[in-house]
């Protein structure tokens, strides 16, 4: 094995890391303010995926350059989904609320198989396409650009959180919810705006992964796993937590998969996030278990 | 009646039903329901009156399914001692399940279950021992109640009747011994059960063991009746959580809830397919998915569950209650655990 390759597979994992991080950021906010799980966040990337897809090919616009539009569309989603659905089970059960967005999960691949059909789809030609030497590795343009998108969404998020009012009004629900009521936040409005933040980190991966990843009903699946070990990884709640640990499971998902073989990839990522569940249930940035 | 006249009336009829319902497609979906009861019914032992939400539980399904076909294919075992073997094997492996995932409350307890699971099933995919991800095919050559293999779908609905009996009866035996406080005191008062000297870890192992004990029948028992079986037909989460939501949809931690929710989402299942499968465009999951949304959202402790509420409500307000005295009593009886931030109402 040269060091070159394994330079390559660094860089890849990397990459795809990126990613992971900004499909964890989106879950890990809706955990750290509402203490749900959401399992169909991986919908959510989906729909961000289909929204870059119709775009192109009804009205030929790049996936990069209607990104915004798309991360709109997937905030007013999330926000309508929890108008609709989430605000009533706020109260519930654990158990109802895991079948809850479960039951979200299937319906949104269920109506995403209804009206466009099972079929793969993929983005030819976009502004993305190509590849990039950097320092002598080759890497595919479209991976280098959803990297580094979603940086840029990750410190928008991140800018967000921490440097403006209703950012800190979004903290201060997640870490003491009836502390910051007593303060005058509207809990409810914040419970809302994490579900609209979420599903948009989500739909950005989406459209950012749709330049050169195939796009289908069930393709969440391939996500969520990987989303909920990054959050536990970097603590439930901690976006910054997560960012760094979807870069640590990309990078191990590939190393993993070209050491031991690429069938036993998630497997590697599963028992690792087994072994720090049992270690270190906080996370590797989390404040409290 | 009376209950246990009831009890037996209703047993009575469904054993008699293979004689009434002829048409091999409705009896076909007779046994379906039968088996999803049945794993809706092993789940039930640990998720609901241990209150441990396993997402995991394909693990002991494809576990049961798939040692009771390696048995029969390779070594030419019985299959009702292949059965049994998958059994104490599925038993055996929880221990491993409960040593990783026991630690665990809440969310994370719920993840890491999902994550073993999922585990096993790359295992499998990649094992060519157990025919990796192509599956193994059971013979059709012998056929009879000791080759458990038959041409005949009512045999296979008595079969599956018989298996969801000895779980029920099992469940009902753990319910009245001391067992069946210890679980409910697990799930209620971890701390109190501790204080006053409840080997919490120990039971919750108990719970586990026996839950994928049956599990790991039924899944024999589909590897039986459809003499094929692969990764993806005994390992899924899409499984886990099937066998789940037939409880709670029924009712968690009462003895006919998963039955009820077993057959009403089957029912549910088969009708949608039935009439919109043909399309090809997954319109039956959109029904089935609505429907599993609309229940969690309006009837978040099942219908037995909203069935006992309403009762005990009833009951209350005869008693001279106060309105918000008998609505207490009515979440008392709903026998889920509160979610996390949601402080305990004290009840009457």
């Amino acid at each position: 094995m040269t060091a070159e390759l394994l330079l390559q597979t660094l860089a890849s994992g990397v990459l795809i890391g990126l990613i992971y991080a900004l499909v964890a950021i989106g879950l890990t906010m809706i955990f750290g303010v509402m203490d749900i799980v959401n399992f169909a966040h991986g919908e959510f990337l989906m729909l961000g995926m289909y929204a870059s897809f119709w775009l192109f090919a009804l009205f030929a616009l790049d996936p990069l350059l209607t990104l915004p539009l798309t991360v709109l569309m997937l905030f007013a989603l999330g926000v309508l989904v929890w108008k609709l659905v989430i605000r009533r089970i706020a109260d519930a059960p654990a158990l109802s609320q895991i079948f809850t967005t479960f039951g979200l999960m299937l319906l949104f691949r269920g109506l995403a198989q209804f009206f466009w059909k099972p079929d793969y789809r993929t983005i030819e030609g976009s502004l993305a396409a190509g590849g990039v030497q950097l320092a002598g590795l080759q890497l595919g343009r479209p991976q280098v650009i959803a990297g580094l998108g979603a940086i840029v969404v990750t410190a928008a998020v991140w800018f967000f959180l921490h440097r403006t009012r209703l950012g800190a009004a979004l903290e201060a629900t997640a870490s003491d919810k009836e502390a910051a009521r007593l303060m005058g936040i509207d809990s409810h409005r914040m419970f809302g705006l994490a579900w609209g933040i979420g599903a948009a980190c989500a739909g950005a991966a989406g459209g950012l992964l749709s330049t050169f990843f195939p796009i289908f009903p069930e393709v969440g699946a391939n996500f969520i796993l990987v989303a909920f070990v990054v959050v536990n990884l970097g603590g439930f709640g901690s976006v910054a937590g997560a960012f760094w640990a979807g870069i640590l499971v990309g990078v191990i998902e590939v190393m993993g998969g070209l050491l031991i073989g690429p069938q036993y990839k998630t497997a590697i990522v599963l028992v690792l996030f087994l072994a720090v569940l049992m270690f270190r249930p906080q996370g590797l940035m989390g404040k409290t278990a | 009646m009376n209950r246990p006249a009831s009890l037996l009336a209703a047993g009575a009829a469904a054993v008699a039903l293979p004689f009434v319902v002829r048409d091999p497609s409705w009896l076909n979906v007779a046994v379906l329901a039968l088996m999803a009861a049945q794993l809706g019914a092993a789940w039930n032992l640990v998720g609901g009156y241990a209150g441990q939400a396993s997402l995991g539980h394909a693990a002991f399904y494809g576990l049961g399914a798939y040692a009771s076909t390696l048995l029969l294919v390779n070594f030419g075992w019985n299959p009702w001692l292949g059965m049994l073997a998958g059994g104490v094997l599925a038993a055996a492996f929880s221990a491993l399940f409960g040593w990783s995932c026991f630690r665990l409350k809440g969310h994370y307890f719920t993840m890491a279950t999902i994550a073993v699971a999922e585990i096993v099933q790359i295992v499998f995919n990649n094992w060519e021992y157990a025919g990796a991800a192509v599956g193994l095919t059971i013979p059709m050559d012998r056929q009879g109640l000791a080759a458990m293999v038959f041409a005949d779908k009512a045999a296979y609905y008595w079969l599956a009747l018989g298996l969801l009996a000895l779980t029920l009866l099992a469940t009902f035996a753990v319910e009245r011994s001391f067992l069946g406080y210890y679980f409910r005191a697990i799930k209620d008062e971890p701390d109190a059960a501790r204080s006053i000297g409840v080997d919490i870890a120990r039971y919750k192992q108990v719970a586990l063991s026996l839950s994928a004990f049956f599990t790991a029948a039924g899944g024999s028992l589909y590897a039986q009746k459809e003499l094929y079986i692969d990764p993806a037909s005994v390992l899924s989460t899409a499984l886990s959580i099937k066998m789940a939501l037939a409880a709670i949809l029924g009712g968690v931690g009462t003895l006919f809830g998963p039955v009820l929710g077993a057959v009403v989402l089957t029912l549910i299942e088969e009708l949608s397919r039935s009439a919109f499968g043909g399309s090809g465009r997954g319109t039956d999951t959109v029904i089935y998915a609505a429907l599993i949304v609309l229940v969690a959202v309006f009837q978040p402790s099942g219908i037995l569950g909203g069935l006992k509420a309403r009762a005990a409500r009833r009951r209350a307000l005869r008693a001279g209650a106060s309105p918000a005295q008998a609505d207490a009593a009515a979440r008392d009886t709903t026998g889920l655990a509160p979610a996390a931030h949601e402080s305990t109402g004290a009840p009457l």
